[in-house]
């Protein structure tokens, strides 16, 4: 199923999607005189190597999610392509989906259930021996710091940042080969986003796994990426590595990628957060 | 056979999952067990009282029968529909949709995983449901036939987890309303499948639309058993259109809830919760 031999891990190829939305509610017929048109990501390519860790960096309502969303076969592209080792997301669902996996920004779990019972829930949907899951789940919880008595409390008696280590401990049971994470930081606290942070790095050393990681913190993007694409209103405006993207975009030298943001897309990233999508 | 057992264990893990909900989720399950023990007796004491409220001869002990067995017939069906019309409503509710619909699980093994626990689940809480009742009551069981009740149950169930993914379609379509439309199902069952009265007292057009649902033949069937020792092959009106109904409804409801998940992903409805 995975071929050790192909050097892509993923490949974007002119992909876009829109969707309508609906502006006010109707109760009966005419429903479609009210809706408008939202271009979330346009004719939108891209390519990530085996091993890399790739930033898509982007305002809110950029269309970030929409992308991850369209690689985790969880949307279907109304334009061009996409290949996760030379899967085709839409054709070879399955394929797809047995390499990969996700963390969203808002960790989707069970939250009455133990991390011992989500994760072994996913376990079983992945396929894996019921018995050695429950081995590698405290190990692997263990490792990311979670206490041995905590790993059968409820979710929802635990903080976002203990929650986000257990939705990478998901991950992680199952040997992701793509490695999709949705704003995994958004929300957590200096210390707990300095925590995943290094989990991340970890993840990439000691697991062959490619990681795409979407962001819109720029510290974050340039700590962490080996490359990073700028994705603007649906667009991608920059695709390089942090440092040729300041270089070339930067004004002079100390450029941080918040400059570069600045300089390619005409705001700073917060007022881009203010203003309305589509 | 290694792709079977592959699929059968990510079966299990939906049997697990909802498991452990209910065990998490104890409080609610007491509530509703109560209420549904409460509403078996209210009903069936309505059977019990029919010689005061009307003034003549009853054969009162036919009648708590009569009324017991649409309760508890009704309560196990009931619940194993819902489980599975709520298959995607509820996982919209914690928020886990698009964790289940991205791992490399067949919709129909998501599905088993759904109909396995339901019917367990509806067995367990009818047999609960049916001890407490039974305290109540003096019923005369000598001419039951339990084998026939069995298969009835059985084909029935079949059935209705066809009609119950049928019905699973509405809320990944309508994200807004769908929830409610299965409810809308459930109670149109209700009304016309004989579950407290035979369906020949229903007006000619509800009659019509009872002899589609599969309720009416598992109710007819069920009757038969229990109250008048029907073997199998008394059955055959009741058994062969509730088979008819199963085998067509089950890959008619799989298609269409395969379309409409396609939809769902072109339109972005997925995830969206109203």
């Amino acid at each position: 199923m995975f071929d050790r031999s192909v050097s892509r891990a993923l490949e974007v190829d002119a992909v876009s999607k829109r969707f309508l939305d609906r502006l006010f509610p109707l109760p009966f017929g005419r429903d479609r005189a009210a809706k408008r048109e939202i271009i979330a990501v346009d004719s939108v390519s891209l390519v990530v190597e085996r091993g890399q860790i790739y930033g898509i960096l982007g305002a809110n309502g950029s269309g970030k999610s929409t992308l991850i969303r369209l690689i985790s076969t969880l949307l279907i592209p109304d334009a061009g392509r996409i290949r996760v080792f030379g899967h085709d997301v839409v054709r070879e669902e399955m394929a797809v989906k047995r390499l990969i996996n996700r963390v969203s920004v808002e960790a989707a779990f069970f939250r009455v259930l133990s991390p011992m019972e989500n994760l072994l829930y996913a376990a079983r949907l992945y396929g894996l021996d019921a018995r050695r899951a429950r081995k590698q789940i405290i190990e692997i919880l263990e490792r990311l710091g979670l206490d041995r008595d905590r790993v059968h409390e409820p979710l929802q008696k635990m903080s976002r940042g203990t929650q986000q280590k257990v939705a990478i401990a998901r991950a992680l049971l199952t040997s992701p080969v793509l490695l999709l994470l949705d704003e995994p930081t958004t929300g957590l606290d200096p210390r707990s986003k300095r925590e995943v942070q290094k989990l991340i790095l970890d993840l990439r050393a000691t697991h062959d796994a490619t990681i795409l990681l979407t962001t819109h913190d720029m510290e974050e993007a340039d700590r962490l990426c080996d490359r990073v694409a700028i994705l603007h209103r649906g667009r991608i405006v920059a695709d390089a590595v942090p440092s040729e993207l300041k270089r070339v975009h930067g004004e002079g030298p100390g450029a941080s990628l918040e400059d570069v943001f600045m300089r390619l897309t005409g705001h700073r990233l917060e007022e881009d957060e203010a203003e309305p999508v589509g | 056979m290694a792709a079977l057992v592959e699929e059968l264990r990510a079966s299990y893990a939906f049997v697990e999952r909802n498991i452990n909900l209910t065990r998490r989720y104890w409080g609610w399950e007491i509530v509703f067990l109560v209420y549904s023990i409460v509403n078996s007796l209210a009903v069936t004491f309505i059977g019990a009282a029919m010689q005061e409220i009307s003034g003549q001869q009853v054969n009162t002990a036919y009648l708590v029968l009569y009324l017991l067995i649409g309760t508890l017939v009704w309560s196990y069906l009931s619940v194993v529909f819902d489980a599975i019309s709520e298959m995607i409503t509820w996982e919209r509710w914690e928020g886990t949709i698009e964790y289940t619909f991205m791992a490399p699980v067949h919709r129909v093994t998501h599905m088993v995983g759904t109909v396995l626990f339901a019917i367990l689940y509806g067995v367990l809480r009818t047999a609960v449901i049916l001890a407490v009742v039974s305290l109540f009551f003096h019923l005369d069981l000598g001419r039951a036939n339990f084998l026939s009740a069995t298969v009835v149950l059985l084909v029935g169930s079949i059935s209705f987890v066809g009609l119950g993914i049928v019905a699973a379609i509405l809320p990944l379509t309508f994200t807004e309303r769908g929830s409610q439309m299965t409810r809308v199902v459930e109670a149109g069952l209700l009304l016309v499948s004989g579950v407290y009265y035979p369906i020949e007292v229903l007006p000619s057009w509800l009659r019509a639309i009872a002899r589609v649902s599969p309720a009416t033949y598992v109710l007819q069937g069920m009757r038969r058993s229990i109250m008048e020792g029907a073997d199998l092959l008394a059955l055959g009106p009741s058994l062969v259109p509730l088979l008819a109904i199963g085998l067509a409804s089950i890959p008619i409801g799989v298609f269409i809830f395969g379309r409409a998940e396609w939809a769902a992903r072109r339109n972005g409805t997925l995830k969206r919760n109203g």
